[in-house]
């Protein structure tokens, strides 16, 4: 349900929204605890984030992604727009495709990273971790597009983990098991559409649910009846946090510092210094950052992006990285125990020539037992690939649990 | 390394455009100049508005021309002659109690005392202060945030300059450059209305009052030690042509009628233009006289640059504000208290401070001046060439009239204005009116039309100290190669800004030359 009116002069005083799917998620928050995502009223943890995160390896979690920031691009100059928007060819992306991608300043720095849906010729839709309406806007001038942020007229839940497709066709959603990783589909539901893409966050089989906020209540119940027998549960952002850092995902905020939000300019990042060479196309003439992308290349980038394996299982959050002689050479900016991949891992942030796969490193460790602080130097060492990356995340159609 | 430039194609045949493209071909590099209008010269450009009556329709007083573009082109041997030099200034009185300002002299039975000596140290003070900013004129702006020696060696000279005006005038210089007129001529003057004629330096062209900020600056650059204001023989066009003439001796290709629809791009650097009857043409170079909203968007298309770099110059400020009056007279107009040989000097209407500064407030709120600052040339009092035998022109420059004038400006609204115009010019001319043969009004978008400059704006992009030297017009363009490879700019939009200077042509071939960017 749509929980406010947008349009109301009013609106300011409601400060923080509850989503359009709080009914519910007010039913299953037995913490009764509430942090907020922008706009958004959102759950930390329902009952237990670690069963959340089990069910989204196991089973199937659904978690409230209505807050994240969408834009609807429109007109003749949609796919010049785009492509002068992010790194990578966006002409390459097919209607009904989706495509992760990064944007950047004129200086090659990071603004943020997302996903665009190529919903039809001439359409698509920028969903975003941060706020972008007045990068878009300042991008419009000289195309012929329309841009509009349209974060409250659409709401998403993601559904991920190895039992989500079973779910989705207990919902009789025909062909969903066709549809291939980074594909969408739109279905008759309630007398609405309901969009569907395979995508997610969380480095595993799973889907996102798109569907107008009048239609979210009716949505979630039928979920959640056609889950009942595989294992479906509502899962909250600290459980979906330990989805992504395992999957190798970065965020916002987190693992680097959105170029327009940050003051001091050496604090950003650009595509490169975060593993993110795929996504840029130097055989693009023109988009944001290329000058300047391009004399990195030439010129040698200052940090690199590395997952560490690091030894024993204290968790490395907000550690300090040394190379084996003990020098500082960095800091972990994302970091937790893998129950899945049962291994101490981290993202981290490290001063080039550092960063190269196998190379041995040092993390200094905080930890506290029963209120006493230790320190520990454990030997890590950078690996290449994510640390959960199940072939069930490509398998089409998937296994039916 | 970037290899040599053999080939540049200019877009504009303004007087920058012209000077550029004597630079270039004097090095040997085979250039193409394409003027959209029928002649050369851009808003520098001489031209009948009555049958028999010839105008400098844009600029038409010549007081920044640089001396060293002078000599090197041997404008003089290319027919540049002067019909009158060192004009005085005279801050004009309805009752006949005129000032007459002469460099650091103050004359005429309005000047005070007291203010003849404030004069003189005022005008060597600023011709002091004024070499630090004008001194700037020939040099490659230094680029920001980098090492190379050339930047900092030119970084090193302003401060070097900055710091040789001695303990004294250093401290002056930085606190005044960046504050306004009033506050200034107020500490200086006793005299209402010598100050209202002074101020008129700061404001003149721009989108300032004479409390606003930045003005001193402008002000700096109407001193030009010693040289004062000159009235080429033929009108302002005479100064385009004697450039259009050097360039063609160097082996320039001059075309007139050739606008330019669009620049061409091969993958990520500018390769030639396409004009507007579809004619295409190739250089490995293309240089833009246009302003750079006209260039950037018009020309390129905001789609070929990065957002950032697309965003600064869409904010650049190019609201023109000034317009054009050109009288044919049948008689020598009379000036209260003026006798005939002060009728060619560069006269002012500007009242007092207070009179420059409520002229403007109009234009704030998108109005014209209800009472409006003129700044008058009867130029044909020197030279016979622009009028029949026993007639003359007037031709003023009057401030403010908006460019987005509130209602447009529609007949009804030229109407109006040249009606101000002329009820004011009235009171210090008496019987103006009844010698009045043709009137031509050209508002901030005639001449845009005509002189293809967007906002019809005296500097292409407003004079200020965020629009100086490496800020000009804005970073990443102000060395005057673009973002874009192969495109560069040589109008006005660029250090050191408008003018009859020659100085941006000519810089922007050394730049063109140098290969840099
Ligand atoms: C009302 C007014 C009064 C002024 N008075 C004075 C004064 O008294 N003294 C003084 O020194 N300065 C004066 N100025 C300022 C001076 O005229 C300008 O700063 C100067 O002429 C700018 O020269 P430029 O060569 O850089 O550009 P411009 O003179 O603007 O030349 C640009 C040229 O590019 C051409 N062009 C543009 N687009 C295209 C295209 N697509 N294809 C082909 N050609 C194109 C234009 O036709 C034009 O010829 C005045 C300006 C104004 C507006």
């Amino acid at each position: 349900m749509k929980t406010f009116n947008i349009d109301s002069p009013m609106h300011h005083k409601t400060k923080v929204f509850p989503s359009p799917f709080h009914s519910r998620q007010a039913e299953w928050n037995e913490n009764k605890e509430w942090s907020r995502w922008y706009d958004y009223l959102s759950v930390p943890s329902y009952t237990d984030e670690t069963m959340e995160y089990f069910a989204g390896r196991n089973t199937c979690g659904v978690f409230d992604i209505t807050p994240m920031t969408k834009h609807l691009i429109t007109g003749p100059d949609a796919l010049p727009f785009m492509n002068r928007l992010v790194t990578r060819d966006v002409s390459k992306l097919k209607p009904g495709r989706v495509g992760y991608s990064v944007w950047c300043d004129d200086r090659g720095q990071v603004i943020d990273d997302g996903t665009i849906f190529h919903l039809q010729q001439g359409q698509y839709r920028l969903c975003s971790q941060e706020h972008q309406i007045d990068w878009l806007m300042i991008n419009a001038h000289g195309f012929d597009v329309s841009i509009v942020e349209d974060t409250h007229d659409v709401a998403g839940l993601a559904l991920q983990g190895p039992t989500s497709c079973a779910v989705l066709r207990k919902m009789n959603l025909p062909g969903i098991e066709n549809l291939t990783p980074f594909g969408m589909a739109s279905f008759d539901f309630e007398g609405t559409q309901l969009m569907i893409s395979r995508t997610g966050f969380t480095g595993d089989l799973g889907y996102e649910l798109w569907i107008d906020p009048d239609h979210a209540e009716v949505l979630w119940d039928r979920l959640f009846a056609a889950g009942e027998l595989h294992g479906i549960r509502p899962m909250g952002s600290d459980a979906l946090e330990m989805l992504r850092i395992e999957a190798g995902f970065i965020m916002a905020g987190a693992d680097f510092a959105p170029a327009l939000h940050t003051v001091r300019s050496k604090n950003t990042r650009s595509p490169f210094e975060l593993g993110l060479d795929w996504l840029v196309d130097f055989k693009k003439p023109v988009f944001n950052g290329r000058q300047a992308l391009l004399k990195e290349q030439q010129q040698g980038s200052r940090y690199a992006l590395v997952k560490l394996d690091i030894e024993d299982n204290k968790a490395a959050e907000h550690s300090y990285v040394y190379d084996t002689r003990e020098r500082n050479i960095g800091w972990v900016t994302s970091a937790m125990w893998s129950p899945s991949a049962k291994k101490n891992i981290a993202l981290a942030t490290v001063k080039r020539p550092h960063g190269k796969v196998d190379e041995r490193m040092l993390v200094e460790i905080y930890y506290q037992r029963e209120l006493a602080w230790s320190r520990k130097m454990a030997q890590a060492v950078v690996v290449e690939q994510p640390f959960w990356d199940p072939p069930r995340r490509r398998q089409t159609p998937p296994a039916d649990w | 390394m970037t290899k040599a430039v053999k080939s540049a194609l200019i877009i504009g045949g303004g007087h920058n455009g012209l000077a550029c493209a004597a630079y270039l071909a004097r090095a040997g590099v085979q250039v193409t100049v394409l003027e959209a209008a029928e002649r050369f010269g851009g808003a520098a450009v001489t031209r009948e508005f009555a049958p028999g009556f010839q105008i400098s329709a844009g600029a038409h007083l010549l007081f920044a021309l640089d001396e060293k573009i002078r000599s090197e082109l041997q404008l003089e041997q290319h027919g540049l002659e002067m019909a009158a030099t060192a004009l005085e200034t005279i801050g004009l009185d309805e009752d006949g109690d005129y000032v007459s300002i002469a460099g650091g002299t103050l004359s005429g039975p309005g000047a005070l005392d007291e203010d003849k000596t404030a004069m003189t140290r005022y005008q060597r003070q600023m011709n002091r202060f004024a070499d630090v900013i004008w001194g700037l004129k020939d040099q490659l702006p230094p680029r920001m945030g980098t090492t190379a020696k050339d930047d900092l060696l030119s970084l090193g000279k302003l401060g070097l300059k900055i710091r040789r005006l001695g303990t004294e005038d250093m401290r002056e210089f930085l606190r005044i450059t960046g504050i306004n007129v009033y506050d200034i001529l107020q500490e200086r003057f006793t005299s209402e209305h010598l100050k209202g004629a002074l101020s008129v330096d700061g404001t003149l062209g721009t989108f300032l009052g004479t409390r606003s900020n930045n003005s001193v600056f402008c002000a700096l650059h109407r001193f030009n030690r010693g040289r004062d204001y000159a009235l080429p023989k033929g009108g302002m066009g005479a100064v385009s042509e004697a450039l259009a003439a050097a360039a063609k001796a160097a082996g320039a290709t001059l075309r007139t009628n050739a606008t330019v629809a669009s620049i061409t791009m091969d993958f990520d650097r500018a390769s030639g233009v396409t004009l507007s009857d579809g004619e295409t043409l190739e250089a490995d170079v293309v240089i833009s006289n246009a302003d750079p909203k006209t260039t950037f968007f018009k020309l390129l298309g905001a789609r070929h640059l990065e957002a950032g770099f697309a965003n600064r110059v869409h904010h650049l400020r190019t609201r023109g504000c000034v317009a054009k009056l050109h009288l044919a007279l049948d008689g020598l107009p009379g000036f209260t208290g003026l006798d005939e040989t002060q009728l060619g000097k560069r006269l002012l209407i500007a009242a007092d401070m207070q009179y420059v500064e409520h002229a403007f407030n109009h234009a704030k709120y998108g109005e014209y001046a209800q009472e409006p600052v003129l700044e008058i040339t009867v130029p044909s009092v020197h030279d016979a060439t622009l009028a029949p035998a026993g007639q003359h022109v007037l031709s003023a420059n009057v401030a403010w009239a908006p460019y987005d004038l509130k209602g447009g400006w529609t007949e009804v609204a030229r109407a109006d204005f040249l009606e101000r115009c002329l009820s004011v010019l009235e009171r210090y001319a008496p019987g103006l009116r009844g010698q009045i043969l043709h009137s031509e009004l050209l508002t901030p978008v005639d001449m845009e039309q005509e002189f293809g400059m967007t906002g019809g704006h005296w500097h292409h992009v407003e004079l200020a100290l965020d629009a100086f030297l490496m800020m000009r017009p804005t970073p990443g363009a102000a060395q005057y190669a673009t973002p874009v490879n192969g495109l560069y700019l040589c109008g006005a939009g660029s250090h050191p800004g408008g003018n009859v200077t020659g100085c941006v042509g000519r810089n922007a071939a050394k730049a063109v030359l140098k290969g840099q960017g």
